[in-house]
Formats: C-alpha cells, sequence, structure tokens
C-alpha cells in the first residue's frame, strides 16, 4: 500500500479535490438562484456530514446509525449559547464539537465491546433516548424547539437574511475540511488501524492495534465534526427543534450519501451527496408538493435500486483503482 | 419526577397487566423479525411499514365490506405472508447476494422499501388519521379481580400466545418447519438434500410479515391509522429481538413481554411522553452485560 502509485494516487486526489473546490466556489457567481444556491448549501453540508460519518462507519466499521444525537448537539449548543447566554455561533461551534467528541467517547466505553447489529442499535436508542429527553427539556425550548432571533447580517454572528452565499461559503469549508481530515487519516497510523479493526477485530489485536483506542479516536473525530455541520445547520434555517435534528431519519440521511456513493471510500460520501441531495430536493419540489408522497416513492425506489445493483457504491463506476484502494 | 398518578398498589398491579398485555403484542410484532434474522441473518428495516400496510388492510376490510377485525385477522395475516415472500423474491433475495457491504445493502435496500411503502400509502391513502370506528374488540373493558383490562388489547396478547404455540409447533414438527431450522443451521448444505434454499427464505419471509399482519390486524382495533405509524413500533421491534437475542424465536416473545412491562413501569414513575426511555435504557443495561442478548446464540 505504501508503494509508488499509492502516493501518486494521493496527490493525484488531492490536485482533483483542489479543481473541485475551486470550481465550486466559482459556481455561485453564475448561479444566482436562490433555490439552486439553497440546494448547493445542502449539498455541501451533506457530503460534509457523511464524510465525518464515514470515518467512523466506513473506515473504521462501526456502523453508527445514531449520529443525529452528535448533530443535534452541535444545534442545540450553538442555539442555546447564542440565545439564553448571547454567546458568538463560533465559540458554540467549537464547544458542541467538543461536547459531542467527550460524549462519543463517553459512550464508545461501554459500546465498542458491543459487536454487529447489538451495536448499531445502541447507537439508535442512545439518539433515541437524547431526542425523548430533549423533546422534554423545557429550558431548551421542549418539542417546539428554539427560535434564533436574526438581528442583523454578520460574520460575528454568523447570521445573513439577504444572501445565501456566506453560508455556501462556510459549508464549501466545511465539506473541505472533512474531506481533508478523511484524506490525512487514510494514510496515517489510525487509518491502518482502522481498517485492520474493520476487517478482523481479532486478528488486528493479535498485531498490536489497539482496537479499543482506534474505535475511540474514530468516534470522536467522527463526532467533532457532525456536531459542527449541526452548529452549521442551526445557523442556517435559525430554527431547530428536537425531531428535525435528532431524529432517527436524520441518522440515516446522514449516512445514506456515504453508503451509495460508496461506504470506506474517500470520495464516495461526496458523489453520493452530490447527486442525492439535489434529487432528493428537486423531487420534493417538483413532486413532492402535492403532498401526496410521489417524492418518497421516487426517493425510496432509488435507493434500493443503487443499494443492488451497486453494493460497493457509485464511485465503482468511476475507476476500478479505487476498488483495490479501499481493500 | 413523579407520574401523575399516585403509587399505590392497585395502580401498579394495574398498569403491570395492561403492560403484559401490550408485551405479549410488542413479542408478536418482532418475533416475524426474529424468525427472518435468525432464518438468513438479515434485519428487514419495513418491519414496521409491513405493520402499516397490515393495519391499513384491516381497516379497508372494515370501511368498505364491513368485515370486523377479528374475522380479517386470517385474511390479513395470509396477504402479508405473499407480501413478504414477494419482497423476498423481488428485493431481498438480491440483496443478501452482494459481495461488498452485504450488512449496508441488506440495511439500506430494505429501508428504501419502507421509504417506498410510506410513500405510496400516502399517495393512495391520504396521510389523514384513521381508525376502525367500531369492532367486536374495541373500546370495551373486563374488570378480573379489580383490575380493568381493555379488551382489543387482551384479545391481542391471547392472539400473540395462540401464535406462539403455533410457531412453536410448527418449526419443531412440520417438514417446512424442519426445512427452515436446516437452511438456518448451513444454507449450503440443504441444497444437497435437495432443499430449494431460495424457496425456504421466501416462505420464511413470508410467515414473518404473516406474524406481523396478525399483530397489524388487532392493533387496528385500538389505534390511529396513518402512513408513518409503522416507524415507532419498528424501533421497539428491533430494540425486543435484541434484548431477546439476534437468533432466538423465544428472545423476542421474551423480551416483547419485558419490553411492555418496563414500558409500563417507566410510564408510572417518568411522564407518559418519556416512557420509551424506560425500554432503550433497559436494553442497553442488558447488553452492557450481556452483548449477545438475554437469549441470543450469535
Amino acid at each position: 500500500m505504501m508503494d509508488k502509485n499509492f502516493a501518486q494516487r494521493r496527490r493525484r486526489d488531492l490536485v482533483i479535490a483542489a479543481a473541485f473546490a475551486v470550481v465550486a466556489a466559482l459556481v455561485p457567481l453564475f448561479v444566482k438562484d436562490v433555490y439552486v444556491q439553497n440546494i448547493m448549501v445542502l449539498t455541501l453540508m451533506y457530503a460534509a456530514l457523511s464524510q465525518s460519518w464515514n470515518i467512523l462507519s466506513g473506515y473504521c466499521g462501526q456502523i453508527s446509525l445514531g449520529h443525529a444525537l452528535y448533530f443535534g448537539i452541535g444545534a442545540y449548543t450553538t442555539a442555546l449559547l447564542f440565545t439564553k447566554f448571547g454567546v458568538l455561533p463560533w465559540f458554540g461551534m467549537l464547544g458542541g464539537g467538543l461536547i459531542s467528541a467527550a460524549i462519543a467517547m463517553a459512550l464508545g466505553y461501554p459500546c465498542f465491546r458491543l459487536r454487529g447489529h447489538y451495536f448499531v442499535i445502541a447507537t439508535i436508542v442512545i439518539a433515541e433516548i437524547a431526542l425523548l429527553l430533549f423533546q422534554n427539556w423545557n429550558w431548551a425550548g421542549a418539542a417546539l424547539g428554539i427560535d434564533i432571533p436574526v438581528r442583523h447580517d454578520s460574520w460575528l454572528t454568523f447570521q445573513f437574511t439577504r444572501s445565501k452565499l456566506p453560508y455556501f461559503y462556510f459549508a464549501l469549508v466545511l465539506a473541505a475540511i472533512a474531506w481533508l481530515v478523511t484524506w490525512w487519516l487514510e494514510d496515517s497510523k489510525w487509518g491502518y488501524w482502522w481498517r485492520a479493526v474493520k476487517d478482523n477485530p481479532d486478528a488486528a489485536e493479535s498485531l498490536g492495534v489497539v482496537v479499543f483506542n482506534s474505535k475511540m479516536g474514530a468516534a470522536a473525530v467522527s463526532a467533532f465534526l457532525t456536531a459542527v455541520g449541526g452548529s452549521f445547520y442551526a445557523q442556517f434555517v435559525s430554527y431547530i427543534d428536537p425531531e428535525s435534528v435528532m431524529g432517527f431519519q436524520f441518522s440515516l440521511l446522514m449516512a445514506l450519501p456515504a453508503v451509495l456513493g460508496g461506504i470506506g471510500t474517500l470520495w464516495g460520501p461526496v458523489l453520493g451527496a452530490v447527486i442525492l441531495i439535489p434529487l432528493t430536493e428537486l423531487t420534493r419540489s417538483f413532486i413532492g408538493g402535492s403532498g401526496r408522497g410521489v417524492d418518497l416513492i421516487v426517493y425510496g425506489t432509488l435507493i434500493v435500486l443503487i443499494s443492488l445493483a451497486r453494493p460497493e457504491g457509485l464511485v465503482g463506476l468511476f475507476s476500478r483503482r479505487r476498488k483495490e484502494a479501499v481493500r | 419526577m413523579l407520574g401523575t398518578t399516585s403509587l399505590t398498589a392497585e395502580t401498579i398491579i394495574q398498569s403491570l397487566a395492561s403492560g403484559l398485555l401490550m408485551g405479549l403484542l410488542y413479542g408478536l410484532i418482532a418475533v416475524g423479525l426474529a424468525l427472518i434474522f435468525g432464518l438468513m441473518d438479515v434485519v428487514n428495516f419495513a418491519h414496521g411499514e409491513f405493520l402499516m400496510i397490515a393495519m391499513y388492510a384491516t381497516f379497508f376490510l372494515f370501511a368498505f365490506f364491513a368485515v370486523d377485525p377479528l374475522l380479517s385477522a386470517p385474511l390479513v395475516a395470509a396477504a402479508l405472508f405473499v407480501f413478504g415472500a414477494v419482497v423476498y423474491l423481488l428485493i431481498v433475495r438480491f440483496a443478501v447476494r452482494a459481495k461488498a457491504n452485504a450488512g449496508m445493502v441488506q440495511i439500506f435496500s430494505t429501508f428504501g422499501l419502507a421509504i417506498v411503502m410510506r410513500g405510496l400509502a400516502q399517495f393512495f391513502f391520504t396521510p389523514d388519521y384513521r381508525s376502525v370506528t367500531h369492532s367486536w374488540l374495541g373500546g370495551r373493558t373486563i374488570s378480573v379481580a379489580g383490575i380493568f383490562l381493555p379488551v382489543p388489547q387482551l384479545a391481542g396478547a391471547m392472539v400473540a400466545i395462540a401464535a406462539f404455540v403455533g410457531l412453536y409447533f410448527f418449526i419443531n414438527r412440520t417438514d417446512f418447519g424442519r426445512a427452515l431450522e436446516a437452511t438456518r443451521e448451513d444454507a449450503g448444505a440443504v441444497a444437497l438434500v435437495g432443499i430449494d434454499k431460495n424457496r425456504v427464505f421466501a416462505l420464511g419471509w413470508g410467515l414473518g410479515a404473516a406474524l406481523v399482519g396478525l399483530a397489524g390486524a388487532i392493533m387496528a382495533t385500538f389505534f390511529y391509522i396513518y402512513p408513518d405509524v409503522g416507524a415507532s413500533f419498528a424501533l421497539i421491534a428491533y430494540v425486543t429481538v435484541a434484548l431477546g437475542g439476534f437468533g432466538s424465536v423465544f428472545g423476542a416473545f421474551a423480551g416483547g413481554i419485558i419490553v411492555g412491562l418496563v414500558e409500563a413501569t417507566t410510564a408510572l414513575i417518568l411522564p407518559p411522553s418519556l416512557k420509551s426511555v424506560g425500554i432503550y435504557a433497559v436494553y442497553l443495561l442488558v447488553v452492557f452485560i450481556r452483548p449477545r442478548g438475554l437469549f441470543g446464540s450469535i
């Protein structure tokens, strides 16, 4: 894996990513439509979230269907600190990330002993407990949630009413950071450990990989980045409630781009988000407006077809070498 | 924090009794899931939607043909049997063949199916809440030694017990049941003795769906019916199966009873909106101590 081809591929990935980022940054200069810009923001946000999810679930193989917990904690930390104490969202973002990372490690301590479906269900019920507690937590707005008062457009309070562009560029940076962290980790000691843990934890342990610690590391990084995404979302929509930021559906939606794009791959989450999110939004607004569920039918059919036809993810369509790299 | 009801011996016995009845129904919902998992290691993420369409089927038989849910239950179970077998043949059969990421493919192909089913329900039935307004069972209670038991839940519990007894004999005493067990032990080897693996799996899916169909027919008498109704019960069903231990059909039955009792107890102590917290906490407690669930083999 350390051969020249691998090093070459990594450099090429970096160049492609840089080119993508530059092109993406230029798009809003030509596309002024607010609706389209909104979709682009969401696409970048989901790319970042799915990339973060992919670190724990894809690379390290610990399938979490409870990541909405970290997203929600990020969103709530920012919103509560801002509305109750006037703390700027930037500190909330950092705080939410750190709290989430700490919670992920505290939960990882008992949960990482579990395997397979027992682990997956544990992640679901923990997020669900948090959801129920937030729905009953009056100080935090209970089920009604929090309306973040919009004062004036400013980078200081990270609020913009007149233009989506600042959100767009922040989401782009977020997606780029998540991608870069993954890119860097892929070739680090951690990256190798995670793949060993995913393939065969017992063998990894016997070869001296500290299985437990490497799972904890993956959980902390993954939770931190997910929470930052949650903080961003709270600022972007300026209204949050438990169901919309901590619901089980959201955990699945976060995982979906990585799964369809290619789980445990560098480009999977990006590719999945770029295809899936615009499609979701377009079906929702063009055929979902009737409220009769046609968008769900289209969307669900697509998920079934892609997961059956491309179990290794859509990245498999682009390069054969990519598949080797996964192994 | 105390619940709204004051804790007397009577209220405690009363809620444990209704918790037990509900728990048997949870067991019935979960046992289909456990059967399918035990057979082929697949978790059906559309299980809640199976329940949802069973409830709708019961509702429409009632609304258009005035068939009482108690009579339509076998019909609904039979219809769900066919549906479950078709889902296996059209989707799951291909999902289990996936060479990469088998686990994720199973989760997301059945999750996609769940979304499609919810969309179809919205499209054809609208998001309106429906209910079976009057039935032989609905709205009645009987009193046993001073404890009031709602008749629909009581009937559900009896149907659940009957279904478990039936399932036990079916698995242990019939050829198909033995083929089911054999396929579950070693799907490769059964082909050598002339058992068609796909047929057994399809019948297993049919049987699992029929069991949840039975539960849906009973539940239609005391729950509102709407396109998303399956979601909350599905999560409880997963927890029930995992609590009992994956691979154990008996575990799902026991898990259901525990879940029902824990839910009722939690509702006594915490506000009703937090009653599921008790179920989830007990699940975590159990698997932290026994990572394979109570009766699990894997």
